[in-house]
């Protein structure tokens, strides 16, 4: 180990990460003098020893340290409250495990993880238990009561069953599974009757197994259901031991676990015999999912089951394929020719593809680099006699290795194995590293393997520059521009990430400076926001030309700004401000006056009223008051057409509404022109006149209006004292016109005669009466109109008119 | 029509495949409400989701019963409702007055709304105001072009043009980029973009983004579509402005075609009902006239009739065998092109009945002379008089946005009166309308002394004003000069006639109003593909108030000998109108180089820019 300690091991309070993760140790914990110079000192180390921060810990008395599942250090205090720390002992935050905890304080703890994340078991003062099964997601659970529980328990353990997570715990010969509501004693099947009372518990990796270690010595190995004994060991070992835990590799046949003491090692498993280790010093297990890591002063070793690859080839006279292969391999490099035999004598048993095979299983199990190589250089050999061997095998074991001795290198000090990487997965290794803020090694893994970019490389890159930022001594130029140099364009960076990153570290004007390189709009209105960058936030809306985002800002800002800022906010922004104006249309049409009104926008107050009195004002006063409204607002805005054209409809209002009433018919809201041929329909001429001269209606059109109405009711005699009460402003051919339209041709008749000799011969056609047109049309020597009236005729009928009209032509054409 | 040298129109691309996207995802939409339900439709999606999924898909999909998104209370006894509406807040308000209901019956029901094409933030925000965010739950369904016909595509969004045109709402054309994202993720890459206008570029640029965003996969496919064109509808109001008159747009302007159909009734079927009829390519006579000018439909028409008496005649002195073959394979084909045509020529005497009217010959005789600059004091006492007589007040107000805009503006005195009787003829709740065409710059007034000069002061005392919005308002009003006779002057609109223009066998696309002008987006389009670029057309460019764009994509290679790189495709941001599309089917057929698939995006609207006075 790299580490120097002055302390012995036995005087921290220490915790291991799996997977070879960290180490934590906490000096002078125990001190009870407050002296300054002996305050407890927090260090962490890597797996390797090697020393990656250390402060000094001014924090309340810790019972009991632990790590996450994202290897955060969990510090748990005697009063209940979980300090969170990063690998750098840098503060993240802080939770309480709740009153009861706080008043009866903290005995015992334990930190564990599940696939609900990383969980803390606690044992209070007062010998209850309360847990929390996913620290992200805080929810306590108080375990129910033991009433008999006088003392605390000799041992107990975390379990996690049918993902229900439960405690086991023994008091002298009992052994009970607790739960949120009860409490149940549990007999392990097969145990023997010379048992004795627990003193040690050792649960597995994956929560399948339980072992528990009498005082007669006698180890008990069963599932953790307590359905099935795996087996049992005896021992002479009176004492109690100091750890135990299990050591197994997954699907495989074999379990032992492992027991210490304070200078002796045990492996037991289901055999009459055990293997012991004599300790020189104070050791301490980590457990893992394929074997135990032993830390001490001096070193830090690995214990677990040999795989069965490794046993088949490196068994001593093995005759196994991979050990044959090996074997011919080193032959070959001799240039000896039993190279050939040993080859020939795994291809004759056909087992030649389960050599290669072996041989690369067994490169995975071994640390030392020289070993791996020799048996992936065996692989390689044996795969070359093979016609069909799929190489992917081979290549992903190379791949994988160069990794992993790139990360177990002491500088580093990640010793994994290839089953916990392989768990373990890349990406989270990677995270690991990010973590650990090896952003260059981490690169060249990627790029090595070859991941996706958004996958890896940008990824890391922005971790990197999400630490950048937090770089305090460097000035908001110097840090945005190292960064963009760093990751200019790279697909599936996200600057406003970053940019988000440096906010929560208080750098507002860094984060915007970031937020410039941000190629999508989109993403850099949300961050500004919450900047209270909100009129920024609205120009890069818009620009972005996503109205969604717009209306976004444009709420944000409305509940955030006062009525009139928010107000002069948007006239400056004529496409945010359209948005809210067809918004408040539907949705809040008081607000759109409002708005008008700041802007003295007469001409739209105007309209806006109305709009009002068409669409919202039922009574006849109130649509009036509307419209008054509207006049005021028109002369403001100097429309006098509109105003003008707004009072006339309050006038014309009030007469339709006074109609309505005297005549009991539907007059509101006619226009002006169907309002007169109305009454004139009803007979009220009168009326009708009144109208005319007030509204200072054009003669040509009330003569055209007057007209239709009385063809249309039929008021022939009417129309006739109509036509010579004076000279018709439009001629009398419309007279004819409408006559005909009606269907009364004798009528159209009386008028024909009185049409202006141009448009006689039209008239006369329309009333039908072709000998006339005719007569008319050679009046008028018209060669166009004769044609005229000629197309109208049919040679049967109208053969005199015909014959006449010939004849006419005739006659124009002879001149 | 064949004539040496004259290729036919390149294959458009297979829009199908659009409506299959859209059918796949609404039915896994609805399955993900699993259990029967009821299914509330907005009135505007009612048609469009016709050509989608018919009545049985959706009851196979467990719909229960159907209803039109209205305001009419509830009835529906399901216990699921799920409301299939366009993303605006109207509907959401009323889902939320649904819901109010329900609770205070104390009834629970599950709620879902399937936003088309895309949900707005606006539509959570009601449901979080109006306190149901949690009721209900919302989904998209991303059906974003209908394919109308074998070269017609559609968005089918009728307020596009009303909110970003008139309103400045620019929320859509984010929908637009999405549908283009769309396009080019199936028939794409593009080798070439060309636009013009602020809309134009603003959508091409977003889809631009959104590409980026997604890039990565660019495997070098072969491009079904080689180029395409944005068109902003305000750059040319003109041509949606005039009455229409090859056959198409004459069946759209009097009986309305709604989403490629059109209801025929009682009068022109002569049977007792109505008749929805699909107008595409799939009609064979419909196809053949389509594109024509009026005047020689019903000759066409009749001719068809003789060839389809004669084909039927055949029969006689047919002896059974081929009797037998007749009527199992020719007979059905014969009664289907029957039926159409008796439907076809039906329309035509109602068209006729109503066009040949004197009013209609007066109306087409005003509206070549505005275009054409003369005898405009007769226009504006011809138009004075159509509004006196209560003629239709949509195409009064047509003649009088036409006036304005080939006027720049209406003088004073005219611009008084005109509204004034407007007003008295229609009521006065039109004063909004008059605003609303103001604001988009369609019926404005002359403002005399206001020169160019007088503009730049007022814009420079804004910006000491400070008001930035203002100045962008300011330049707005800039821009709606529409310079109609320069532009007009500039790319030869107007053709000189040189005794009768031949309808029958027309020159140039000036065909589609009878040889009096030639649509000015069309001609656009027609200039900028012949050049490859806007080179040569700066001048018109200014006159249209510039944002013009050529982009090439370098990545796909510009092959002119594929078939493909003579499909182009045309987006008319605001809707254009069947006269432009026939010009554009013209253009594709007559120039040997491409055809045009159009998309007209939001359809309809422009047709008739008279906007409704409230909202």
């Amino acid at each position: 180990m790299a580490w120097d300690l002055a302390e012995e091991l036995r005087d921290c309070l220490m915790a291991a990460a799996p997977y070879g993760g960290p180490i934590a140790l906490l000096k002078n914990n125990w001190r009870k003098e407050k002296s300054p110079g002996s305050r407890p000192v927090l260090e962490i180390y890597s797996a390797a020893g090697l020393p990656l921060a250390s402060i000094v810990w001014k924090s309340g008395q810790v019972v009991q340290l632990g790590w996450t599942a994202s290897e955060d250090l969990l510090c748990i205090q005697e009063d209940g409250s979980v300090l969170i720390y990063n690998l750098f002992c840098e503060f993240k935050r802080h939770f309480s495990m709740g009153n009861e905890v706080l008043q009866n304080h903290v005995l015992e703890a334990r930190v564990f993880h599940t696939e609900y994340g990383t969980g803390v078991a606690i044992l209070t003062g007062a010998h209850r238990f309360s847990l929390a099964t996913n620290i992200d997601d805080l929810k306590l659970r108080r375990m129910h009561d033991m009433p008999s529980l006088q003392k605390p328990p000799s041992c107990w353990a975390v379990l996690f069953q049918d993902r229900v997570t439960v405690i086991l715990l023994a008091t002298g010969q009992e052994l009970y599974l607790l739960d949120n509501t009860s409490c149940n004693a549990m007999t392990p099947p097969g145990l023997s009757p010379q048992a004795g009372a627990y003193l040690q518990m050792a649960v597995s990796f994956n929560y399948r197994y339980v072992a528990l270690y009498t005082d007669t010595g006698y180890i008990w190995m069963g599932t953790a259901t307590f359905k099935e004994k795996l087996g049992e060991f005896s021992c002479d070992i009176r004492a109690p031991p100091r750890e135990m835990v299990w050591c197994a590799r997954p699907r495989s046949k074999q379990r032992a676990v492992v027991v210490a003491w304070d200078r002796r090692l045990m492996v037991a498993g289901n055999t009459e015999e055990c293997i012991q280790f004599v300790l020189d010093e104070d050791s301490y297990l980590v457990p893992e999912l394929d074997g135990v890591r032993i830390f001490s002063r001096t070193s830090h070793e690995f214990l677990h089951e040999i795989p069965e690859a490794s046993q088949e080839i490196f068994r001593i006279a093995s005759m196994a394929p991979g050990a044959l292969l090996l074997e011919a391999q080193k032959q070959y490099e001799k240039e000896s020719q039993k190279a050939d035999e040993y080859l020939r004598e795994i291809k004759d048993k056909e087992q030649l593809s389960e050599a290669v095979q072996q041989c690369i299983e067994a490169a995975g199990y071994e640390h030392e680099p020289e070993t791996q190589k020799s048996l992936l250089r065996a692989a390689s050999f044996g795969k070359c006699f093979l016609d069909r061997f799929s190489p992917e095998s081979f290549v992903r074991m190379c791949q994988d290795l160069r990794v992993l001795n790139a990360i177990r290198d002491y500088q580093i000090g990640i010793p994994l194995t290839f089953a916990q990487y392989k768990q373990l997965t890349i990406e989270v290794l990677l995270d690991r590293l990010v973590l650990r803020r090896l952003y260059p090694l981490a690169i060249k893994i990627c790029e090595y393997l070859r991941l996706s970019e958004i996958q890896g490389v940008s990824r890391i890159l922005a971790h990197w520059a999400c630490y950048k930022v937090q770089q305090k001594d460097k000035s908001d130029e110097e840090v945005a521009q190292a960064i963009n140099q760093k990751l200019g364009d790279t697909p599936g960076i996200s600057y406003s990430e970053i940019a988000g990153r440096a906010y929560e570290c208080g750098r507002t004007e860094l984060a915007i400076k970031l937020l410039e390189y941000e190629p999508r709009s989109g993403e850099q209105v949300p961050l500004l926001l919450k900047m209270k960058r909100s009129k920024l936030a609205l120009s890069k809306a818009i620009e972005s030309g996503d109205t969604d985002l717009v209306y976004t800002v444009v709420l944000h800002l409305k509940n955030e700004l006062n009525r009139g800022n928010f107000f002069m906010t948007l006239q400056n922004q004529p496409v945010a401000l359209s948005l809210y104006r067809q918004f408040c249309k539907h949705q809040e049409r008081e607000t759109l006056k409002d708005l008008y009104n700041q802007d003295d926008n007469h001409q739209e107050l105007g309209n806006f009223h109305v709009h009002t009195s068409y669409a919202s004002e039922k009574r006849i006063e109130g649509r009036v008051a509307a419209l008054q409204n509207a006049v005021d607002e028109y002369y403001k805005a100097k429309n006098e057409f509109a105003a003008k054209a707004t009072e006339d409809q309050i006038k014309l209002l009030r007469i339709q509404h006074r109609l309505q009433e005297d005549l009991d018919k539907p007059y509101l809201d006619c226009s002006l022109h169907d309002t007169i041929s109305h009454l004139i329909l009803d007979g009220k001429h009168k009326r009708a006149e009144q109208l005319y001269r007030e509204f200072k209606i054009p003669d040509k059109r009330f003569w055209w209006l007057k007209i239709s109405s009385l063809a249309e009711c039929g008021d022939w005699e009417e129309m006739e004292k109509f036509s010579k009460s004076k000279k018709s402003p439009i001629g009398y051919l419309p007279f004819v016109e409408i006559c005909v339209k009606y269907h009364n041709r004798h009528e159209a008749k009386k008028y024909a005669a009185r049409v202006v000799p141009e448009q006689k011969v039209k008239a006369f056609i329309l009333v039908g009466d072709l000998d006339q047109a005719a007569d008319a049309a050679i009046e008028h020597k018209s060669e166009s109109e004769m044609s005229l009236v000629l197309a109208k005729c049919s040679p049967a009928i109208d053969a005199t008119v015909v014959e006449k009209l010939n004849r006419a032509r005739a006659q124009i054409l002879k001149k | 029509m064949a004539s040496p040298g004259r290729r036919d129109a390149p294959e458009p691309p297979d829009f199908a495949v659009l409506k299959r996207l859209a059918r796949d995802q609404l039915v896994y939409l609805l399955e993900q409400l699993p259990g029967r339900k009821d299914l509330f439709i907005d009135a505007d999606l009612m048609s469009p989701l016709d050509r989608i999924a018919n009545v049985s898909l959706l009851k196979q999909h467990e719909v229960d019963k159907l209803y039109k998104v209205e305001n009419k209370p509830v009835v529906s006894t399901s216990d699921q409702l799920c409301f299939l509406v366009r993303p605006r807040i109207r509907n959401v308000k009323y889902v939320a007055d649904v819901v109010h209901a329900d609770k205070a019956a104390g009834r629970s029901r599950k709620y879902k709304i399937i936003f088309s094409p895309q949900k707005f933030y606006v539509c959570e925000m009601v449901l979080e105001e109006e306190g149901i965010y949690g009721d209900v739950t919302c989904d998209e369904w991303s059906f974003y072009l209908l394919p109308l016909d074998d070269d017609l595509i559609s968005m089918e969004l009728p307020e596009f043009f009303r909110d970003y045109f008139l309103e400045g709402d620019h929320r859509w054309i984010n929908t637009v980029a999405r549908a283009l994202q769309l396009l080019s993720s199936l028939y794409g890459p593009f080798a070439k973009t060309y636009g013009i206008g602020r809309c134009a570029k603003m959508a091409y640029e977003l889809w631009r983004e959104l590409e980026e965003e997604v890039e990565g996969d660019s495997q070098a496919r072969r491009p079904e579509i080689g180029h395409i064109f944005f068109v902003d509808r305000d750059m040319d109001y003109v041509t949606a402005l005039c009455s229409q008159v090859v056959y198409e747009g004459l069946v759209d302007d009097t009986f309305r075609i709604k989403c490629g159909s059109v209801d025929f009734g009682p009068d022109i079927t002569s049977g007792d009902r109505s008749i929805k009829l699909l107008l595409n390519a799939q009609d064979k006579v419909f196809a053949e006239i389509r594109n024509e000018h009026f005047t020689n439909v019903f000759g066409f028409l009749s001719q068809k009739a003789r060839n389809l008496q004669a084909q039927y005649d055949r029969r006689r002195g047919m002896d059974i065998k081929q009797m037998k073959n007749f009527v199992s394979q020719e007979l059905k084909g014969l009664k289907q092109e029957h039926r159409l045509l008796s439907l076809h020529i039906g329309a035509c005497e109602s068209i006729m009945k109503k066009k040949t009217k004197q009013d209609f010959q007066e109306l087409i005789k005003t509206e070549h002379s505005l275009l054409e600059g003369f005898d405009i004091r007769e226009s504006a006492s011809f138009i004075e008089e159509h509004i006196d007589r209560q003629v239709s007040p949509i195409e009064s107000l047509r003649l009088m946005c036409l006036l304005s805009i080939t006027e720049n503006g209406l003088i004073p005195k005219d611009y008084r009166s005109l509204k004034t009787q407007y007003l008295q003829s229609y009521g006065p709740e039109h004063l909004l309308t008059f605003h609303n065409l103001k604001r988009i710059g369609l019926l404005t007034e002359q403002s005399p002394g206001e020169t160019f000069t007088a503009v730049e002061s007022k814009v420079s005392r804004l910006v000491t004003d400070r008001a930035a919005g203002k100045l962008t308002d300011a330049f707005n009003s800039l821009a709606r000069k529409s310079n109609f006779r320069g532009i007009s002057k500039k790319l030869g609109l107007i053709p000189r006639v040189d005794g009768e223009y031949n309808l029958k066998m027309p020159r140039d696309m000036a065909y589609v109003f009878s040889g009096a002008y030639v649509p000015l987006s069309c001609k656009i389009i027609e200039q900028v593909l012949e050049r490859r670029s806007w080179l040569g057309l700066e001048e018109v460019v200014r006159l249209l108030n510039g944002n013009e764009f050529a982009v090439t994509d370098p990545a796909v290679e510009d092959n002119p000998t594929w078939e493909s790189q003579r499909v182009i495709l045309v987006v008319f941001l605001g809707g254009c109108t069947f006269s432009e599309i026939s010009a554009l089917r013209f253009l594709g057929k007559e120039k040997v180089a491409e055809t045009v698939p159009d998309c007209p995006l939001a359809r309809g609207e422009a047709k008739d820019p008279a906007l409704p006075p409230s909202d």
